[in-house]
């Protein structure tokens, strides 16, 4: 989960394509639109390691809307295929080559890894292969290496921070403190906090950051008390959320300085941080009790299907699909029609479990950041901490 | 002032932690003459044993003399095994043996058991706070690791003053072309030390891992940190892990808390300061 900026891709565009083509022969050339043959759409997902449960609901969902859709899409049936990233960056480019090359994808889908989607980054701008990202929050891939042909269907790591932020704000919190592991993705959901309190009248006070993945908060948590604030935002996720959210309750601090933070403090780890966490508010653009009929219909289709309890990650799966299709709709079919497929995917409007969503002219979601309470192993939306809020793309130049 | 109070708490909590691992790294340096860099791996063993067997029996009391017995037995293997036919050699020799033994450590622990992140359960019977200033809580653990570390720390000053192996132990550490003139068998010493420094760092592994939780190369960051105190304290001598670690883990911690900007330099400022003024540490032989 390195810096992504420091990636020198430069766009070629389609010349760039049409030589590494004629000069390699590593990826043969399109097949024919003959009639029936199907429109090949690569899964790059994590199918093992820590992030499989996330890349199998991402799958399953995507298969949903494609039977919901009859298996078709453009006039075309849709074969997946799908390839395991094991989340790992070191074979990152490998993969996609294969997912392009041997397995003759012409759409890609992925990935949950923010290291590993920069390789797909780098393939939909270099080759203007169709990429959406149904996860991966690192900001850059909508902003300053954004593209056309690029999608998201998930959040930056920006957005539901700065939801938090502003919520807090709004209900008068004036000082905060922040706690996040120092790497791309805490100090971009940081960014995120400062502005969204920023925004309603707050101030962050103090940033307490350690290295990922270090455990240590005990030095951090100590502060807090003599910082003098009302509530304190946090960014972390997996085993680590576990952990700090245990600890923030072991120091006696919970109950006088409300933890809050972005959603993945809370999302999927509730039954290990046990009672800690009750009552932790979070925002993210989804949460448990949504009352909406394309949500329920959704959350009792996939649960039909896979047996499972449909999440945020299902949700940003099903998403990816819907859009896709939307895009192969207009196009016919048509992947090189480039022109349509763009243009109907980013006037999209998305009838998400979610919520229904536009895309921002950076091509990621405009939602709703929803106020959720960890209560009874729940992450139970109490509110909307921002409305239909939108990255700022800062930097995003489309050519 | 009561937030000064906790970070010393901090600081003395870490650096007994400190002490565990570096008082092994110190004796084996010492006795043997051996630059050992898989020392921070054997940190790692005791910490992942912990999860394996909190995991598997629901609790980490059992995990604490399985460390300890564990690493006993691990420990005069390796010095058997390989360390033995090290001690006379380079110290590069050295550095390649034990750095080949973290990969290999790494790569295991990867085959084994994954490359995830996995917290630890606190056991049951500790799983409850403890006030210890107006406004900060201390976990019941933490303050049991405290004790635990400094009832270890006493007891290791007490074998190594009042029994005669522990005399040995000291004499080698301090003089190790003594202890063949004395009539004492070296072999032995080295495999007993090995042991015990294999021991004691996987015993620290396993009392922290409900701390810090466990995930690959956590030991890394134990080694180089450990190097430092065994720098500051004086090559061989285990007072001087002790009072370099307690040093050490409060300059980081007030460190972190109070100069932010300096955090990550603090305790390597110190180590220099302390190499200009005292060369061979603060409680080296003759120093």
């Amino acid at each position: 989960m390195r810096q992504s900026a420091a990636l020198p891709i430069s766009r070629r565009g389609l010349a760039g394509l049409a030589a590494g083509a004629a000069l390699a022969g590593a990826f043969p050339p399109r097949p024919a639109l003959a009639q029936g043959a199907p429109l090949r759409v690569g899964l790059m997902l994590p199918f093992s390691g820590t992030f499989a449960a996330l890349g199998e609901n991402i799958a399953a969902a995507i298969e949903l809307h494609l039977a919901e859709r009859g298996g078709r899409m453009g006039g075309r049936a849709v074969q997946l295929i799908r390839l395991d990233d094991e989340s790992n960056p070191a074979n990152a480019v490998q993969n996609v080559n294969r997912l392009l090359g041997r397995e003759r994808a012409e759409v890609l889908i992925g990935t949950v890894h923010s290291g590993v989607v920069m390789a797909l980054v780098q393939a939909a701008r270099e080759r203007g292969v169709p990429l959406i990202i149904p996860n991966a929050g690192n900001a850059s891939a909508t902003r300053e290496l954004c593209a056309p042909t690029i999608f998201r269907t998930s959040f930056t790591n920006w957005q539901p921070a700065y939801g938090m932020g502003l919520a807090l704000g709004r209900e008068g919190v004036r000082r905060a403190a922040w706690v996040t592991w120092d790497y791309a993705a805490g100090n971009e959901a940081g960014e995120g906090f400062r502005e969204g309190l920023r925004a309603s009248g707050g101030e962050v006070v103090r940033e307490l950051k350690l290295p990922f993945p270090e455990t240590n908060f005990q030095p951090l948590l100590a502060q807090i008390p003599g910082l003098e604030v009302q509530a304190v935002g946090s960014f972390f996720a997996g085993g680590g959320a576990v952990q700090f959210v245990r600890e923030y309750a072991a120091a006696g601090l919970k109950e006088r300085i409300p933890l809050t933070g972005s959603g993945f403090l809370t999302e999927g780890v509730l039954a290990a941080q046990g009672a800690a966490a009750e009552g932790i508010r979070t925002a993210l653009h989804y949460g448990d009790g949504l009352d909406n009929p394309k949500n329920n219909a959704f959350r009792a289709a996939f649960r039909e299907r896979t047996g499972r309890e449909a999440d945020v990650y299902a949700v940003q799966g099903y998403d990816a699909a819907q859009l896709l299709g939307i895009g192969m709709d207009a196009a016919r079919g048509d992947v090189s029609a480039e022109r349509e497929w763009v243009r109907a995917m980013r006037a999209a409007r998305i009838d998400s479990p979610r919520g229904a969503f536009t895309l921002s002219p950076s091509h990621n979601p405009v939602q709703n950041i929803y106020l959720r309470e960890a209560r009874g192993g729940q992450n139970r939306v109490v509110g909307i901490a921002a409305e239909a809020l939108a990255d700022p793309g800062t930097g995003c130049r489309m050519a | 002032m009561s937030g000064l109070f906790a970070q010393v708490l901090n600081g003395l909590q870490y650096g007994l932690l400190l002490f565990l691992i570096s008082s092994g790294l110190t004796l084996v340096f010492g006795v043997m003459g051996v630059i050992n860099l898989a020392h921070g791996s054997l940190f790692m063993i005791g910490a992942y044993l912990a999860f394996v067997i909190a995991r598997w029996s629901g609790s980490l009391w059992l995990a604490l003399p399985a460390a300890i017995a564990g690493g006993i037995l691990f420990g005069a293997l390796l010095e058997r095994t390989l360390f033995r036919r090290f001690r006379t050699r380079e110290h590069l020799d050295q550095v390649l043996l034990t750095f080949a033994l973290i990969l290999l450590f790494e790569e295991a622990r990867s085959m084994l058991l994954g490359n995830d992140f996995h917290s630890v359960p606190v056991p049951a019977a500790l799983d409850f706070s403890v006030p210890v200033t107006a406004d900060f809580a201390y976990s019941a653990y933490r303050l049991a690791v405290l004790a635990l570390c400094v009832l270890v720390a006493a007891l290791m000053f007490l074998a190594l003053e009042r029994t005669r192996m522990g005399s040995a132990v000291r004499a080698a550490a301090e003089k190790p072309e003594m202890v063949e003139l004395l009539g004492l068998d070296a072999r032995r010493i080295h495999t007993l030390v090995f042991a015990l420094g294999t021991a004691l760092a996987m015993l620290a592994g396993a009392l922290a891992a409900p701390l810090q939780s466990v995930y690959p190369g956590m030991g890394d960051k134990f080694l180089i940190i450990s190097f430092v105190v065994v720098v500051v304290g004086g090559v061989g001598s285990v007072a001087g892990a002790f009072w370099g670690a307690l040093l050490i883990g409060l300059v980081d911690t007030l460190g972190k808390a109070y100069l932010p900007e300096l955090a990550g330099l603090a305790v390597y400022m110190l180590m220099a300061a302390v190499l200009l003024w005292r060369p061979s540490g603060l409680f080296a032989r003759g120093a």
